[in-house]
């Protein structure tokens, strides 16, 4: 302990601050944007990526890319600082910064992408990013565990997200946002719009962690804390937030969006706030805190009306300025005490005064006291939620719910541990201390502007106004105050610091209750994710020693049972069977094949011996290779007689060390594979007299006929396919031979191995 | 496999099969051949020489381990496909050059990115099968 508490007071080289610049960068040519973009600019920049497929790597900054992008530089850049020092020395520190860095980009592209292909490319970085930043600590299963299901759980939503995509582009004619969204209602009057819905919904749900998607987010905590602070406070989750206010003009506006986003929205804020009072880890139940505000953003985006509209990105401001200061307050309180538990902290003020600053000024903010740009977004949510037409209040029930509880876990979390009498060792051997500066003037800045914000709302509203017109085209931003006058959001802001005070004064026995009755409960979403796993396993495990039980004649069963179910459906379907053909007469020479072919056959099939059938497959093999060569077909001629050879050599090799086919009652299956041979037998010759049956299409051949030689040069057809019509095919082929190549070699070497050893 | 005629034999035989799997290649593409051909009879031809005397011997005279050269042919098939980057065309655009083209409709030598990447082909073919045929000799 006492080494890592000198460890921390070394100098920083000049390197730990060399992160930080690129978002310090970023953020302050964005932040020269809000201006321009506040006056109505929006600023574009392409690049075409896949021409042919509407593909562009096209980019846009508007009032909403705005607001996210410099929240997301803004809070980066400090987090890059903070980490510098948190893992002061970390053996991985370097590769920390690296997927931090990674991460932030892919964010920052997510949110300014124009493209629905190319949003969604970021998107799926981020989540790949995540992955790595949450299994940062991999040497745990914990964390492994917990990256693995953030990563299943949101990537799941990502599939569904680029099906909702597809359709939406093929709907509205352009994978361009601005040309989807330019006309607002089309896509919503679409017959394919139930679909994109709940496709795109399934996305952003997801990664926006909404009930029953929300479990991943508290076990992402396991990440090191900065991670938490900015991956689950100001960015990541905030993605499928942005993408619903993204799509809001071309997707919202129906009574399903209103519904889906105002139940997933409310019941998550509620559960989410609930469950935030019962936990005692501080990191937990700040992580449950950011589940409740993103309920309350998806709730306020569910509607058209303005009030609601501004008071879900005033409300994101506000939350991702205080959910991150007290992420990294959080941090510092771990690092300089070695416990995150609510029950063993107190009187920390006097250890760490300007951590202990920096907490007040958020909670204060995050449980909307005047004059605190917290008050403003909790004034609005309850404006907002008296506005909606049609439920008023039971949305503004539900609000004031979580608002309330957001009060008390405010006092919970980030007053408490620094008031009251001080621990002088809250862990054995550890005497609290302040941390060095990288580390909290990024929670105080934050808690500063949310204060400085608050005071002078007019600088807020740079940010929200923009942001507002750009999900409710043709919206004015309602306006931010701090005293609208004696109305009915501040008697429901008084009641909701009565009822939070009454919560944190009787916070002992409700989060005993509240852990009973979690007991008791038959939903626990984090144990049903591990038994549908488990259940995966054991039907793969299950369907594996069906089909795959080792035993190669199993195998080849189930493979030519496949190919004889497609045949025979298909025939029976489709076509019926085709017409007994008409026989030409043969002459001696193909007469000699076709016996050569059936002398082969008999053989494979009566004898006792491998290495004879081996032969007799050969014979067979040779006997087609003459067809062809009679046919005119030299280049599969000389393939085929020369992978026959090939295979016999092989076969030969690997049989000298098998025993012999058939011993005593093994025999049983003989007549079944007779049945199963005589079938594919039957079937493929009525396919292949089908395909006779029609005239032939020439056009391919007509084509490679005309174009081969004044287009490639070559007067060899098949081959000017392979290398050329059709290379890229090749070219896949070709990989495929080398891999199972390789694959073979790593087998036999292995079994080999095995064997030796 | 101690069999003197059978290893005097492969000695001719393999130079001869080689060779003429370097001339199927050559010729694939106005004429039967290629490089899938080309690599199965010259795969063959080792082949033989592994049946006759032994993989170690057969090693020793490709040089290289066949897996090394099955991954170089990929490689210098991709290359051949990226010849067309250099006249700024799509992936895998043939790119031909004619030599001493003369007067009386006679082309010249034509020398091409499609010629590259047959020859990518030729050496994974050969190198795939003798990775497996080797491994199985001396493995089992």
């Amino acid at each position: 302990m006492a080494a890592s508490a000198g460890r921390q007071r070394t100098a920083l080289t000049a390197g730990a601050f060399l992160p930080t610049l690129l978002p310090a960068a970023l953020f302050a040519v964005l932040a020269a944007a809000i201006p321009e973009v506040a006056a109505g600019a929006v600023l574009r920049g392409a690049l075409d990526w896949v021409p042919s497929l509407g593909i562009r790597l096209s980019f846009r900054i508007d009032g909403l890319s705005l607001t996210f992008a410099t929240l997301i530089t803004g809070i980066g850049a400090l987090i890059m600082l903070y980490s510098g020092q948190y893992l002061h020395g970390h053996p991985h520190y370097r590769r920390f910064m690296l997927f931090l860095t990674a991460f932030m980009l892919s964010m920052l592209g997510l949110v300014l992408a124009d493209n629905l292909i190319t949003l969604f490319v970021f998107w799926e970085l981020t989540t790949l990013t995540s992955y790595l930043l949450i299994g940062f600590d991999h040497g745990t299963a914990k964390s492994r565990r917990s990256a693995l299901q953030a990563l299943l759980v949101t990537a799941t939503g990502g599939l569904a997200l680029l099906a909702g995509f597809i359709l939406m582009g093929l709907a509205g004619g352009s994978f361009e946002l601005s040309d989807l969204l330019a006309d607002p209602r089309a896509l919503a009057a679409h017959p394919w719009y139930p679909a994109i819905l709940v496709l795109v919904l399934l996305g952003a749900f997801t990664k926006s962690a909404q009930v029953p998607f929300h479990f991943w987010l508290p076990n992402a905590m396991a990440a090191p804390t900065p991670v938490s602070a900015y991956l689950h406070s100001a960015t990541m989750v905030k993605g499928g937030v942005y993408l619903l206010a993204r799509l809001h003009p071309g997707l919202g506006g129906t009574d399903a969006w209103f519904w889906a986003l105002t139940l997933a929205g409310a019941t998550t804020a509620v559960f989410a706030s609930l469950m935030a009072l019962r936990q005692s880890d501080l990191k937990q139940a700040l992580a449950y805190t950011t589940l409740m505000a993103l309920g309350t953003l998806t709730l306020f985006l569910a509607s058209d009306v303005a009030v609601a509209v501004t008071a879900a990105v005033t409300f994101l401001v506000v939350h991702s300025l205080y959910k991150a200061a007290l992420f990294l307050v959080v941090g510092i309180v771990d690092h300089a005490t070695g416990t995150r538990d609510v029950a063993r902290l107190s009187g920390l003020g006097r250890a760490l005064p300007v951590t202990a600053a920096a907490a007040a000024l958020s909670a204060l903010s995050m449980a909307g006291f005047p004059p605190f740009l917290g008050f403003i977004g909790k004034e609005l949510t309850y404006k907002g939620a008296l506005a909606l037409s049609s439920v008023p209040y039971s949305v503004a029930a539900a609000v004031l719910t979580a608002n309330a509880l957001m009060v008390a876990v405010a006092g919970i979390v980030a007053l408490r541990p620094f008031w009251g009498r001080a621990e002088p060792e809250p862990e054995p051997g550890r005497v609290p201390h302040e941390a060095p500066w990288p580390m909290w003037v990024g929670p105080l800045a934050l808690a500063v502007l949310g204060t400085v914000l608050g005071l002078r709302p007019g600088l807020a509203e740079a940010l929200v106004g923009p942001g507002v017109a750009a999900v409710l085209p043709g919206g004015e931003a309602y306006e931010l105050k701090l005293w609208h006058g004696v109305n009915v959001p501040l008697i429901l802001s008084i009641a909701t610091f009565a009822i939070g005070g009454a919560i944190y004064a009787l916070r002992r026995p409700l989060a005993a209750a509240l852990v009973r009755a979690g007991a008791a409960s038959p939903l626990d979403f984090d144990r049903g994710w591990d038994r549908l796993l488990d259940g995966f396993k054991v039907f793969a495990a299950g369907l594996t020693r069906i089909v795959q039980p080792g035993r190669l004649r199993a195998y080849l069963r189930f493979t030519f049972l496949t190919l004889l179910g497609v045949l025979a459906v298909t025939l029976a379907l489709r076509t019926g069977l085709p017409a007994p053909p008409d026989l030409p007469a043969l002459s001696w020479r193909e007469l000699a094949v076709l016996a050569l072919i059936a002398g082969g056959t008999g053989l494979v099939v009566t004898t006792d011996s491998r290495v004879a059938a081996v032969a007799g497959l050969g014979v067979v093999g040779i006997g087609v290779a003459i067809v062809f060569i009679v046919y005119g077909a030299p280049d599969v001629a000389i393939t085929q007689l020369l992978v026959e050879t090939l295979v016999v050599v092989l076969v030969a090799v690997a049989l000298l060390r098998l025993p012999f086919l058939y011993r005593d009652g093994r025999v049983l299956h003989r007549p079944w594979d007779a049945a199963l041979a005589a079938g594919i037998g039957l079937a493929t010759t009525a396919a292949l007299l089908l395909v006779v049956e029609a005239p032939p299409d020439r056009r391919v051949t007509d084509f490679y006929e005309v174009a081969a030689v004044p287009e490639a040069y070559g007067r060899n057809i098949v081959n000017v396919i392979l290398v050329d019509f059709r290379a890229l095919d090749t070219l896949g082929e070709i990989a495929v031979v080398l891999v199972a190549a390789l694959g073979a070699l790593v087998l036999l070497r292995g079994v080999a191995g095995r064997a030796r050893g | 496999m101690n069999s003197v005629i059978l290893t005097a034999g492969t000695r001719v035989l393999v130079a001869l099969l080689v060779l003429f799997s370097v001339f199927m290649l050559l010729r694939g593409h106005n004429e039967p051949g290629g490089g899938f051909i080309g690599g199965l009879i010259g795969a063959t031809g080792f082949v033989i020489y592994a049946i006759a005397c032994g993989t170690d011997a057969a090693r020793a005279a490709l040089r290289a381990a066949p897996e090394t050269v099955a991954a170089a042919g990929l490689g210098i098939a991709i290359l051949g496909a990226l010849m067309a980057a250099i006249t700024g065309q799509p992936f895998f655009t043939g790119q031909w050059l004619f030599l001493g083209a003369g007067e009386d409709g006679d082309k010249g030598l034509p020398l091409s990115s499609v010629l590259v990447f047959d020859v990518g082909v030729y050496l994974v073919v050969f190198g795939a099968i003798l990775t497996l045929v080797f491994a199985l000799e001396e493995e089992i």
